[in-house]
């Protein structure tokens, strides 16, 4: 079906293109040679394939305008004066708009969207548009323009375009360049009628990938209502099969990779939410069912960041890092020195008193901000996406957390590992009698400790203030989830965290094309209460006398 | 003489009789009064009445576990909603073809969403008795495998609390799926009757009521005469030294076991009487949050007392009902602000304020 749509559109734009043929003789015929602007003017008439035909025209000038005019066309942005029928390019909004004129580019200023006229185009001339500006830009000295160029072109290729392509392969230097034009001769020699030519197009598909070349190869392998193949020849069809299953298996390479990348992105999710938390529950034995809160603290204060300074959203950003640390340390210093710190020896209650914590913050949001969810703007170098090829694309703000989540993890390692307080916290954390005779200020480690993981989740909430919605729930729908990391790492093991928040990341993902998004979700949960059961203590269990308590 | 009976318990005697007093005179003023009269309750008064009683009995079935045996469940919400669905398939199968899209043999969701037949767990559904059988079954069946599972490892403590918020939150996840055939997001609502009589009938909300007052004193004497038993003794050492009493040759697991799966059934009832006087059931009812507030219900009467249980469950509804009329946005803090005064400084609840200051004034 494909294949043939594309024989379809090919014939249409042969008839099309011997049309212009015509009509640039005939304006030839004339006489007159037109000039630039004459031929700018042209693009006003209404009849579309004049219109085609000016446009024909307006590419054999070599002039730097005739890109912009294009450009302008296809975005819709090339209007008319109804005055004084200037063709002109206008942008703006509200009803006003700026024109510059389309001609020599030079400003004319503000007009009401009454005054000017759009000039319309349909979707052929659109094409074809498009088709004229990658050839134009063939010849760009910016390799990145050329690539794109080949790529336009090569949706909907011509024989022009194909020999316009070749003369360019011969002279290309850019190996992204060259590997385009490749498979696009690669996909044309498929058509031939020599064999010879077929077969070698078939070969040079086998180190390329491209979903067209499937499709093509699929045809090509296809076998008709008797039974019979379509293509007769079997040489053809072993070498097009060959092709098809290195393809299809570099595809499902680039399928597992891009898999594994959004496991381990929703994994630094998770590890981020649960790092915290190894802190306080892991370390502390503290269970502080406000976590959740902490982070979405961490949230609000990166929205708050932005509302400070509008106009430099990458810099509001990073400082709120530290800001959302400071934040939460200190409400978590707060709630310890307030609350945690007559419970301690009694776990039960401590969850309790910290969820009616969890209550509190959520509603003082609620009333603060409003129950609905504000929006955090990305800043300009995490928007996007890290485009390796057709298939694999990594979007930037889920990389950063990846290695934002991974940072973190290790200063919050070397701060328990060669700290002062590290040394305290891990004192305190074996034996709290045997350290306060030792002389460590229990109380101080205690409210530090607290304030560390708060602070951690803060932290945390800066990374999610960028992928998710900053609402009041915010911190309700990681609760559960990093209380499952920890408990499936093996409490008061940072390690431990590390690992289970990432396998549960990947096994999250790798269920949710089979499952689904909500029942892989269910499915990892029930996993988790199942694997609790056979080893209580986790991945990584405490080893020695702390394992007792 | 009923008070004698309960001997230096007065308090359990004293909630009893006030539970028969509801129990009786509410539905009666509301059959036999006219409106208008001073004896007379509206009908939404009745409901609200009915479902304390739900909600009590609720907390009641938590204090056996978490008052008698020491193990906080966070996930006892799921228990009720899976009652409260077992009635809400009934009641679903009672509408018959009264539903907008008038289908005799499906629900208007499954209508919607262009299911074919009744899935197989729907079946047997239309019976009464089957329903009020599986609205106990099923959350002892749950409650079962999950005790099983998790006593036998002897996983305790906040890591029991923690995982049973976790099977609570997956249940929730899981009936928000229209696949799951239990409505979705929305539910199972639109009831019409019960064993063939109307739902917004007076008779029909008083004899709700009268039934939920009664299974609630049922309850309470069962829980009562329960923990006076040999199993009743063991399983407060349970919760008092685990070790020590597997120490003496109990298998500790099978009474915490046992007494989890009584408690799940008294939930699962809970739910079913739940559902019939509001209307709807939803997966709401499975979100972690419903079943920490029943922790607080608990904590706020004073746990290990069964009749504190009661108490709290009430206490903190009304003031929840009153709260969320006038001041919606209070009503969290408020309970944010119980959960951390209650823990801190009532650690016994009401019951233990009440007999602190009883005992203050016998000492003088």
């Amino acid at each position: 079906m494909k294949y043939l749509m594309t024989h379809l559109i090919r014939f249409f734009f042969v008839i099309l293109m011997i049309f212009n043929f015509v009509g640039i003789t005939v304006a030839q015929e004339e006489g007159a040679e037109p000039t630039f602007s004459a031929t700018v003017s042209e693009l006003k008439v209404r009849s579309l394939s004049q219109k085609g035909k000016a446009i024909e025209q307006l590419v054999l000038f070599i002039n730097p305008q005739r890109i912009v005019i294009l450009q302008a066309l296809l975005d819709g942005y090339l209007f008319e004066v109804r005055d004084s029928g200037q063709v002109v390019i206008a942008e703006g909004k509200d009803e006003k708009y700026t024109i510059v004129g389309a001609v020599n580019n030079n400003n004319i200023g503000l007009v009401d969207s009454s005054a000017i006229k759009k000039i319309k185009i349909n979707n052929r001339l659109r094409s074809r548009v498009r088709s004229l500006i990658a050839n134009i830009q063939l010849n760009s000295a910016d390799a990145e323009l050329r690539l794109q160029a080949v790529k336009i072109l090569n949706k909907s290729i011509t024989q022009d375009d194909l020999k316009t392509l070749k003369i360019l392969a011969e002279s290309e230097k850019d190996s992204d360049v060259l590997e385009a034009l490749e498979l696009i001769f690669a996909l044309d020699d498929m058509d031939n009628s020599d064999r010879a030519i077929r077969i070698k197009g078939l070969e040079a598909l086998k180190q390329k990938t491209s979903l067209t070349a499937v499709y093509k190869l699929q045809a090509i392998l296809e076998k008709d209502s008797e039974g019979k193949f379509l293509e007769p020849d079997a040489e053809i069809r072993k070498h097009a099969k060959s092709a098809l299953v290195k393809m299809q298996s570099r595809l499902n390479a680039y399928q597992v990779a891009q898999t594994v990348f959004y496991g381990l992105s929703l994994g630094a999710v998770l590890v981020l939410a649960a790092i915290g938390l190894a802190i306080t529950f892991g370390v502390m034995g503290v269970i502080n069912m406000a976590h959740g809160e902490m982070m979405m603290l961490g949230a609000y204060t990166t929205y708050v960041m932005q509302l400070i300074m509008p106009n430099h959203i990458g810099l509001s950003v990073i400082l709120a890092i530290p800001a959302a640390f400071m934040v939460s340390g200190i409400v978590g210093i707060g709630i310890e020195r307030g609350i945690i710190r007559h419970l301690y020896g009694r776990p039960l209650e401590t969850l309790l008193a910290t969820f009616g914590v969890s209550l509190v913050l959520q509603q003082a949001v609620r009333s603060i901000f409003s129950p609905l969810n504000r929006s955090v703007i990305t800043p300009e170098f995490m928007s996007g996406s890290w485009q390796i090829n057709e298939f694999l694309s990594l979007t930037w703000n889920r990389l950063y957390i990846l290695f934002f989540c991974l940072l973190v993890f290790a200063i919050l390692l070397q701060i328990l590992k060669r700290t002062k307080l590290g040394l305290e916290v891990r004192a305190v954390s074996q034996n709290r009698n045997m350290a306060k005779a030792m002389g460590i200020p229990t109380d101080r480690v205690d409210a530090m400790t607290f304030g560390l993981g708060s602070g951690v989740a803060g932290v945390a909430g800066v990374a999610l203030s960028q992928i998710t919605n900053v609402g009041p729930n915010l911190g309700q729908a990681y609760i559960v989830d990093s209380f499952m990391v920890v408990v499936f790492g093996g409490v008061g093991n940072l390690w431990g965290t590390l690992v289970a928040g990432f396998s549960l990341g990947i096994a999250n993902k790798v269920l949710e094309p089979y499952a689904g998004a909500v029942l892989a979700k269910i499915l990892v949960l029930v996993f988790i209460i199942l694997f609790i059961q056979k080893r209580p203590r986790g991945l990584f269990p405490q080893k020695g006398r702390a394992a007792e308590s | 003489m009923l008070l004698k009976y309960f001997g230096n318990d007065k308090e359990s005697g004293f909630v009893l009789l006030i539970l028969a007093a509801v129990t009786l005179i509410i539905p009666l003023c509301n059959l036999i009064f006219s409106a208008g009269s001073v004896f007379y309750f509206s009908a939404y008064t009745v409901s609200l009445i009915g479902k304390y009683l739900t909600f009590a009995l609720l907390a009641l079935s938590l204090d056996l576990v978490w008052g008698y045996c020491g193990i906080l469940v966070l996930g006892q919400g799921a228990f009720f909603a899976l009652g409260g669905y077992a009635m809400g398939m009934y009641l679903m199968r009672q509408i018959g073809d009264r539903g907008v899209y008038g289908n005799p043999d499906l629900p208007d969701f499954m209508v919607f969403l262009d299911w074919k037949e009744l899935p197989w767990y729907w079946s047997g559904f239309e019976s009464f008795p089957f329903a009020m059988l599986m609205v106990m079954v099923v959350p002892a069946i749950l409650a079962f495998v999950f005790g099983w599972l998790t006593f036998r490892s002897r996983v305790t403590g906040v890591y029991l609390s923690i995982i049973s918020q976790a099977m609570t939150y997956a249940l929730l996840l899981a009936f928000f799926r229209n696949e799951m055939g239990f409505g979705g997001n929305n539910g199972l609502t639109d009831f019409k009757d019960i064993v063939g009589f109307s739902l917004q009938s007076d008779t029909v909300r008083a004899i709700l009521l009268m039934s939920s007052g009664l299974i609630l004193i049922v309850a309470f004497i069962l829980c009562r005469w329960l923990v006076k038993t040999r199993l009743g003794r063991v399983v407060t050492a349970v919760r008092d030294h685990e070790s020590r009493v597997r120490f003496l040759g109990y298998r500790v697991e099978m009474f915490k076991l046992w007494i989890f799966v009584f408690s799940a059934i008294l939930a699962g009832l809970a739910g079913a009487l739940y559902v019939p006087q509001v209307g709807i059931i939803n997966p709401s009812e499975f979100s972690p949050l419903i079943s920490l507030e029943i922790v607080v219900w608990v904590a706020v009467g004073g746990r290990g007392t069964l009749y504190g249980a009661i108490i709290g469950a009430i206490v903190v509804n009304y003031g929840k009902t009153v709260l969320t009329g006038v001041l919606p946005e209070v009503w969290l803090f408020t309970l944010g602000a119980v959960f951390i005064l209650v823990t801190i400084y009532m650690p016994e609840g009401l019951v233990g304020l009440w007999k602190r200051k009883i005992g203050g004034l016998n000492h003088e």
